[in-house]
C-alpha cells in the first residue's frame, strides 16, 4: 500500500474573495486533481401530500456545502451512517442527480458546463458500482450482454471487439468464460457483484465510484472483492471513491477518509490519522464503535446515542449537536465549518471543539 | 495474487445453481396444469380453424355466402345447407363462418392496437414523469370515467365525412372495419397504459436501470432493453384478459347496427337480422350468439390461465 | 377528510368541464346540420331567433365560440330542446332517468345480494365442486352477451312459454299497479342480473380468498371461532373494501348494460334515451344525456374513492 500523500493545506489569504473554504486537497491550478467537488448541494423537493396545501413544498436536503477532490490513483473513502447523503454524492458524480448548488470539476472542468461530447466522454470516464449485487444487472439480459451494455451505451467496437472484450473482462474478475452465456440469477452475490465490477472496467474509467459494494455479501466473500478492487486499482491506476458505513472495510482500501454526517462533512483525514486520532466526535464515535477482538469489555464497541435526524428538518447549528458529548450553547447556534485540527494540518474537521 | 482471485472459479462453478429452467418453460408449465385454460385454448383454436376454413367450406358445398335466394328462405338443415338458410335464402353456415372471421379478427386487431396505444402512452408517462406524466395519467383518468357503450355509440355515429374524407372511401367495408378497430383501441387502451406505468415507473428505479442511465443511455435504449421485456408479461396477461371484453363490444356494436356493415356478415349483426324474426327461425338467433359466447369464454378461461401462470408471486426471482 | 372529498370534487368537475367540450365536439361530427335540428325542433323560434343561433351555433363559428354559448346556456339550466319530441330536454330527461333509477336499483340490490353469497360460499369452500360449479356459472356470465341473453330470454319466457311479456313497461289500457308492471321487470332484471353477478362474485371470490389466507384469520381460528364467526366478524369487512370499489366502479358499465336491456324490452329509460338520440342525430338530448352518463360514472367514481379511504384505515387521507 502506498503511503498516503500529505495534502497541502489552504492558504486563507491564498484564496482572495472567498472565505475558508472546506477544501481538503491541492488548489485549483495545480493539475493533479483528478476530481474536485466543490461546495456540493443536492435537495430534492418533496411532492406535496395534497395540492390544496399551502406553503413551499418540503425540501429533502440530502447534500449540503460538500468538497473534495480526488487525485489520479487515489483512493478517497467517504463514511458514515446510513442516510449521511453518501451514496446522493455518488450518484451525482455519475450524473444521476443534477446538483442543486455547487460544481461537480473533473479534470478541471465543471461538468454541468462541458460540451456535450465532454459530457459523455466524462461518462465513460466516471464508472459506478452499486450497492445490491441482485439489483444492479438485469435478470433478463445474459451475463455477456451485461457486461457489454456500456460499451454498446457508447458506442466502443462493433459486436466482435465487445464480444472479445467481455471475455477480457470476465477473466480479469476471476470468472469462467461460460459464464458469459448465463444469466445472473444463476450467480451468487459475490460472483454478480465481480460481474458488475466487470461491466464498470469495460469503459477503461478512471475513477470508480464504488457505492457500499460489499454491503450486501457475507462478510467472506467481502474481502475477495476487496482483493479484487486493490488489484485492479493497482494495475489500472484508478482513482477509487469508495462509500461504505463500514470503516474496518475502509481501512484495507482507503488512502484518505472523508466522514459525513446529515449531508455534510465533518472530517477528512488521511487514513493512518483518522484511525489513530480522529478529531472530530462523530469521528471518534464511529471508531470507537468498530469491533475489535479480544480487548475485554473495550471489544464491544461504544454505540452512538440517539438517531439520525431527518434531512427534511435537520438541527440548527451544527448538526451533530443532538448527539455530541461535547455540545455548547454556541453548537446549537453557529454551524463549524473544515478547518485543520490543531497540531495536524492534514487533518480537517468541522467542529468547535475539535481534538 | 491473481491465484487467490482465480482460485475462485473452480468453487464458481460448482456454486453455480444447477440449471434452472427458464421463466417461459415454467409458465408453460403452470398453464399447461389448468384445464379450464387449455380447453380454452383448444376451443378457440378450433374457432379459429373453423373461421378459416369458410372458402373451404364454400367450394366443397358448392354455396356462396353472398348467393341469396328468395325461394329457398327459412329453409332446414340438408345436405346442400348443413344448417339451413336465413331469412334471405344465404347459407347459414357460410355466414357464420365468414362473420367468425370479421369478429374474431376485429377482435385481435383492437386488443393489439389498444395495447400499443396503452404501452406507449404508459411508457412515455412512466419514463418522463414529471407534467408530462401528469397530463396523461389525468387523460386516462378522464377516459376511464367516460361511459363505455354511449361513448362508443357517439364514436360510430361519426360522420366521417365531417373530417373530410370522401363518400365512398367512408362507405366502404374497409373503412368500417378500420373504424371499428380504432373507437375500440380508443377506449380500451387506459388499462394497459396504467399497467404499463406503474411498471415503467417501478423498473426506473431498480439499480440496473440507474446503471444504464449513468452511461448516458437514449431514452430508446433503456425503454427497449430494460424496460418493455420487463413489462411484456403484465402487457400480455391484459391484453388476453381485454380480448374477451372486445369481442363483446363488437358484436354489440354490430348488433346495434353501428359496427360492421351487413352484407358482411359478423356474428353481432346477424344477431341483428335475426331479432324480428325470434318467432319464426330463433335458430338463426341462436347460433351467432352461441358462438360469441363459447368464443368469450374460451378467451376468458385463457387469460385467467395466463395469468395464473403468469403470477409474479409464484416465481422466484 | 373533508379536504380529500372537496379536492376530488373538484378534480371530478374538471373533467367533467375537459369532457363536456370533448363530447360537444363529437356530437358535432354526427351527421346532421345542428342549426337546422335545433330551428326544426322549437316551435317557438322566430326568424330573429333563427338568424341569432346561426351566428352563435353555426358550423361556421370556431369550435370553442359555439362550445362557450352551449355552457353558458347550460349554466343556467337551459339544455336546449329535443329535436325528436320538441320538448325541452330537461323535461324528457326527468321521467327516463327514474325509469333507468328503478332498473338499475333492482338490479344492483339482486346481483349484489347474490355476488355476495356465492363469492363467499365458493371462497369459503374452496376447490369444492359447489366452487368449481360457481366458477363456472360467473365466467359463463361474464362471457355471454347482454343482448343474445336478452333476446333468448325473451324466446324462452314470452315466444314459447308466454309467462312474462316480452317487452314495455306496463300493460297497455290495464289497471296498472306494482302486480302489473312487476312482471314487466323480471326479464330485463334477469338480463342486467347475469351479466354482473358473474363479474362480481368472481371477484368477491378472489377477495375473499385473499383475506382468509391472512394470519390474523388463522389466529381467530386457532382461538377456536367457528367458521361463520370467523366470516362475519373478521373477514368479511376486509374482504368487502376492494369489492365495494369494484361496486361502485362498475357504474359505468351498468349504465352500458341499462343501454342494451331498455331497447331490446322497450323501457323508456336513460339508456335507450341516450341511444335513440344519437341514432336520431338529436344533438341537445345526445348532449345532455352523455353528459348525465359520465357525471354519474364520475360521481360513482368519487363514492368508490370516497368508501374505500373510510374502509381501510390503513389508508391515511391527509
Amino acid at each position: 500500500m502506498s503511503a498516503p500523500r500529505s495534502a497541502e493545506p489552504l492558504q486563507a489569504s491564498e484564496r482572495p474573495a472567498e472565505g475558508p473554504r472546506a477544501h481538503a486537497g491541492p488548489s485549483v491550478g495545480a493539475n493533479a486533481n483528478l476530481l474536485e467537488v466543490d461546495r456540493l448541494a443536492v435537495h430534492f423537493s418533496m411532492a406535496r401530500k395534497s395540492w390544496l396545501q399551502r406553503g413551499p413544498s418540503p425540501v429533502l436536503q440530502a447534500v449540503s456545502d460538500v468538497s473534495f477532490s480526488i487525485r489520479p490513483g487515489e483512493t478517497l473513502a467517504l463514511v458514515g451512517e446510513s442516510g449521511c447523503g453518501k451514496t446522493t454524492v455518488g450518484r451525482a458524480l455519475v450524473g444521476l442527480y443534477a446538483p442543486t448548488r455547487g460544481a461537480i470539476r473533473f479534470q478541471g472542468e465543471d461538468l454541468e458546463q462541458m460540451t456535450q461530447q465532454r459530457r459523455k466522454q466524462c461518462r465513460r470516464a466516471i464508472q459506478m458500482i452499486f450497492q445490491d449485487p441482485y439489483e444492479s444487472l438485469n435478470p433478463r439480459l445474459p451475463v455477456s450482454d451485461v457486461i457489454t451494455e456500456p460499451l454498446v451505451i457508447h458506442g466502443i467496437g462493433n459486436r466482435e471487439e465487445r464480444a472479445e472484450r467481455a471475455r477480457e473482462l470476465i477473466t480479469q474478475v476471476g470468472l469462467p468464460v461460460d459464464a458469459l452465456n448465463r444469466y445472473p440469477h444463476q450467480f451468487s452475490g459475490g460472483q454478480r457483484q465481480r460481474i458488475a465490477i466487470a461491466r464498470a472496467l469495460g469503459p477503461e474509467p478512471e475513477l470508480m465510484v464504488a457505492d457500499e459494494p460489499l454491503s450486501a455479501l457475507d462478510v467472506s466473500i467481502q474481502s475477495q472483492i476487496l482483493n479484487l478492487m486493490s488489484e485492479l486499482r493497482e494495475r489500472r491506476r484508478l482513482s477509487f471513491l469508495f462509500i461504505s458505513h463500514d470503516l474496518a472495510a475502509v481501512h484495507h482500501l482507503a488512502d484518505r477518509v472523508a466522514v459525513m454526517y446529515l449531508g455534510r462533512l465533518v472530517e477528512v483525514a488521511p487514513r493512518a490519522e483518522l484511525y489513530a486520532t480522529p478529531s472530530h466526535p462523530y469521528s471518534r464515535a464511529l471508531i470507537e464503535a468498530i469491533p475489535r477482538v479480544g480487548q475485554g469489555r473495550r471489544s464491544r464497541g461504544r454505540a452512538i446515542q440517539g438517531d439520525l435526524p431527518s434531512p427534511l428538518n435537520p438541527p440548527s447549528g451544527c448538526a451533530f449537536h443532538p448527539r455530541c458529548p461535547k455540545a455548547q450553547a454556541i453548537c446549537r447556534v453557529e454551524a463549524p465549518l473544515l478547518a485543520p485540527a490543531p497540531g495536524r494540518p492534514v487533518q480537517l474537521a468541522a467542529c468547535h471543539f475539535k481534538d | 495474487m491473481t491465484e487467490l482471485i482465480a482460485g475462485n472459479a473452480p468453487a464458481a462453478a460448482s456454486a453455480v445453481a444447477d440449471r434452472p429452467q427458464p421463466v417461459w418453460q415454467l409458465r408453460w408449465r403452470r398453464l399447461r396444469r389448468n384445464r379450464a385454460a387449455v380447453l380454452g385454448g383448444i376451443v378457440l383454436l378450433l374457432l379459429v380453424l373453423f373461421a378459416a376454413s369458410a372458402p373451404l367450406y364454400e367450394r366443397l358445398m358448392g354455396v356462396d355466402v353472398n348467393d341469396t335466394n328468395l325461394l329457398a328462405r327459412f329453409a332446414p338443415p340438408s345436405t346442400h345447407h348443413l344448417l339451413g338458410t336465413d331469412e334471405a335464402g344465404r347459407d347459414v353456415l357460410a355466414r357464420l363462418m365468414y362473420g367468425g372471421r370479421v369478429s374474431l379478427l376485429v377482435g385481435l386487431a383492437s386488443a393489439v392496437s389498444a395495447a400499443l396505444l396503452g404501452t406507449l402512452i404508459g411508457l412515455l408517462a412512466g419514463y418522463y414523469r414529471g407534467r408530462t406524466e401528469a397530463i396523461l395519467m389525468r387523460m386516462t383518468d378522464g377516459v376511464i370515467s367516460l361511459p363505455l357503450l354511449p361513448l362508443l355509440i357517439v364514436f360510430a355515429a361519426i360522420d366521417l365525412q365531417k373530417l373530410g374524407f370522401s363518400e365512398a372511401f367512408v362507405r366502404s367495408p374497409t373503412a368500417n372495419f378500420y373504424r371499428i378497430v380504432i373507437i375500440i383501441a380508443l377506449v380500451e387502451w387506459t388499462t394497459v397504459a396504467r399497467l404499463v406505468r406503474a411498471s415503467t415507473l417501478g423498473l426506473m428505479a431498480r439499480e440496473f436501470v440507474l446503471a444504464a442511465r449513468a452511461q448516458g443511455a437514449s431514452a430508446r435504449h433503456i425503454l427497449t432493453v430494460h424496460v418493455l421485456p420487463n413489462t411484456a408479461s403484465p402487457i400480455i396477461v391484459a391484453l388476453s384478459l381485454a380480448v374477451g371484453q372486445i369481442i363483446l363490444l363488437e358484436s354489440t356494436l354490430s348488433f346495434l347496427g353501428l359496427g360492421i356493415q351487413p352484407p358482411t356478415p359478423s356474428w353481432g349483426n346477424m344477431l341483428n337480422n335475426a331479432q324480428e324474426l325470434i318467432s319464426r327461425a330463433p335458430a338463426l338467433a341462436f347460433y351467432p350468439g352461441l358462438l360469441i359466447f363459447v368464443t368469450v369464454i374460451a378467451v376468458n378461461f385463457l387469460g385467467d390461465g395466463l395469468q395464473d401462470a403468469f403470477d409474479p408471486r409464484a416465481e422466484v426471482h | 377528510m373533508l379536504r380529500f372529498i372537496l379536492s376530488r370534487l373538484a378534480q371530478s368537475l374538471i373533467v367533467l368541464l375537459v369532457m363536456s367540450f370533448l363530447i360537444y365536439g363529437l356530437i358535432g361530427l354526427m351527421p346532421g346540420d345542428p342549426i337546422d335540428i335545433m330551428v326544426n325542433s322549437n316551435p317557438g323560434y322566430s326568424a330573429q331567433d333563427v338568424a341569432r343561433l346561426r351566428a352563435q351555433y353555426g358550423l361556421d363559428q370556431p369550435l370553442v365560440l359555439r362550445y362557450w354559448h352551449w355552457l353558458s346556456a347550460a349554466a343556467t339550466l337551459d339544455f336546449g330542446y329535443s329535436r325528436t319530441y320538441s320538448q325541452p330536454v330537461f323535461v324528457i330527461m326527468v321521467p327516463a332517468l327514474i325509469q333507468t333509477g328503478k332498473l338499475v336499483g333492482l338490479s344492483f340490490l339482486v346481483f349484489s345480494v347474490l355476488a355476495l353469497a356465492f363469492g363467499i360460499a365458493a371462497a369459503l369452500t374452496k376447490g369444492s365442486v359447489l366452487d368449481r360449479t360457481i366458477n363456472l356459472l360467473a365466467f359463463a356470465g361474464i362471457s355471454v352477451p347482454v343482448f343474445f341473453l336478452a333476446l333468448m330470454l325473451i324466446y324462452l319466457f314470452a315466444v314459447r312459454l308466454g309467462w312474462l311479456p316480452a317487452s314495455g313497461m306496463f300493460t297497455i289500457g290495464g289497471a296498472g299497479g306494482v302486480a302489473d308492471s312487476a312482471k314487466y321487470y323480471v326479464l330485463p332484471v334477469l338480463t342486467l342480473t347475469a351479466a354482473f353477478a358473474g363479474r362480481f362474485t368472481r371477484f368477491t371470490r378472489a377477495s375473499m380468498v385473499e383475506v382468509l389466507r391472512m394470519d390474523y384469520i388463522r389466529t381467530a381460528r386457532a382461538k377456536g371461532a367457528g367458521p361463520l364467526r370467523v366470516v362475519f366478524k373478521h373477514a368479511l369487512r376486509n374482504a368487502m373494501i376492494p369489492v365495494v370499489t369494484v361496486l361502485a366502479l362498475s357504474f359505468g358499465a351498468l349504465l352500458g348494460g341499462a343501454l342494451i336491456t331498455e331497447t331490446m324490452f322497450a323501457q323508456r329509460g336513460m339508456g335507450k334515451l341516450i341511444f335513440e338520440a344519437i341514432m336520431g342525430n338529436d344533438f341537445n338530448l345526445a348532449l345532455m344525456g352523455l353528459l348525465f352518463a359520465t357525471s354519474a360514472t364520475l360521481v360513482s367514481n368519487l363514492v368508490a374513492d370516497i368508501a374505500y379511504a373510510w374502509l381501510d384505515p390503513r389508508i391515511s387521507l391527509s
